[in-house]
């Protein structure tokens, strides 16, 4: 137990996506113009990460190691193209169900929808629970070795994701009156302000659980 | 048409300044990002995404009349996705050390914006030739914002470009100088500053890219 809850929240604050790996930073400089849009995507993104971890790693452990498939067969070289394929369906799954339950959402998320299928952050989720593995859950906090640190992990990236992009909307619908410098305008001052950001998501980088 | 007209002049340069993938199209930050506390690294990966861009460019214009419409995302992936692994165990072969430090970074590049926006705005739509040129293009455009700002992050935070010691050991205070590493530059959060400044040097400068 005590390991999910460190799992959880150190997936949150500490090995933040956006702040500390800057996985997904397109759809979240795009997307992040109003609250209510930039929290639909998180929910999106928690939900495709929620399915597509798990998944890959009953595929990692199950099809694709060292010796799991049969005796010195290795197929690791494969996970790329594996890992994204399940992504790639996800996501269409993910927007039938959006497209069907809120159309409201399905409009305003526009394109960014099937992009989540190339959101770094999806497939950057996959693949550090691919080298987490490896750890020693004995040693390390950060191990996975079963489906629930999957879950627990997954969970707390989405959710930090969601965290991050909420909080850039709020600043930036904010700072639509704010006088910023021409050459600055949009692009340029959205980076600062992400930069600022993840210096105090710094100060979480000694929390011990 | 000849191969090097005026118009596939236009279609290789306009990423490079004009067109930049980085600082106007908004395509494939995360790695930008990630990759570029050190210059080689940074320069491994423009390497590695240039060659990428312009080969699955040239795939999917290759097969680009017989995708059908509905399922062309999930063909483009699996094209890149294809390259991408002959490329991360080309690294892996070679260069060890720096595909270490590139970690999951390598893998990341099939998500990489700038390959799917590249395949679906352009490769679609055109031949192999301006496929290719629009890729060489694209990724030397991502390339020259990674080395400068890994330039600028490792001269800062290290003191040193490719390893090689630029500020002298001497200059420290721990020997008696008086100089002193800028942490700050090591950490993610500077990478994000230091883009938003190249961002802001660029349109200071192209005063029409201004919004």
């Amino acid at each position: 137990m005590e390991h999910f809850i460190s799992l959880f929240v150190r997936s949150i604050f500490v090995d933040n996506m956006i702040f500390a790996f800057f996985l997904g930073m397109c759809s979240y400089l795009a997307v992040s113009k109003t609250v209510k849009t930039s929290l639909g995507l998180g929910v999106a993104v928690t939900f495709v990460l929620l399915i597509t971890v798990p998944v890959d790693y009953l595929l990692q452990t199950k099809v694709l190691a060292d010796g799991a498939l049969a005796e010195g067969v290795d197929l690791t070289f494969l996970a790329f193209i594996l890992f994204i394929a399940v992504i790639a369906g996800m996501v269409q799954l993910v927007e039938m169900v959006v497209e069907r339950f809120s159309p409201s959402l399905y409009a305003a998320l526009g394109i960014f929808l099937p992009l989540i299928a190339v959101n770094c952050a999806i497939m950057g989720a996959s693949l550090f629970m691919q080298q987490r593995i490896l750890l020693d859950p004995e040693t390390s906090t950060q191990a996975i070795s079963g489906v629930g640190d999957c879950v627990a992990y997954a969970l707390g990236s989405g959710i930090g994701w969601t965290l991050a992009i909420v909080g850039l909307a709020a600043i930036r619908e904010k700072m639509a009156y704010s006088d910023v410098p021409k050459p600055l305008q949009g692009l340029g001052i959205t980076f600062i302000t992400v930069g600022l950001m993840a210096m105090a998501f710094m100060c979480f980088s000694g929390l011990k659980i | 048409m000849s191969l090097f007209s005026k118009e596939n002049g236009e279609v290789f340069m306009g990423p490079l300044n004009l067109n930049n993938p980085i600082a106007v199209q908004v395509l494939g930050i995360c790695s930008a990002l990630a990759v570029t506390s050190q210059l080689k690294p940074a320069i491994v990966m423009g390497f590695s995404v240039t060659v990428i861009t312009a080969f699955s460019n040239v795939i999917i214009s290759l097969i680009r009349k017989t995708i059908p419409n509905r399922i062309r995302i999930i063909v483009q992936l699996v094209v890149v996705a294809a390259l991408v692994t002959i490329v991360s165990n080309i690294l892996k072969a070679y260069v060890y050390d720096v595909s270490v430090q590139l970690s999951v970074y390598v893998g990341l590049i099939i998500t990489n914006c700038i390959l799917m926006g590249r395949l679906e705005a352009f490769a679609m739509q055109n031949g192999p030739w301006e496929s290719f040129l629009d890729g060489i293009g694209n990724g030397l455009g991502y390339a020259i914002v990674l080395v400068i700002v890994g330039f600028i992050r490792e001269l800062l935070g290290f003191g040193t470009l490719f390893d090689f010691r630029i500020i002298p050991e001497s200059a420290y205070v721990d020997n008696g100088g008086l100089y002193l590493n800028n942490g700050m530059m090591t950490m993610p959060a500077m990478a994000l500053i230091i883009v938003a400044c190249v961002i802001w040097a660029h349109r200071a400068y192209n005063k029409d890219l201004q919004s």
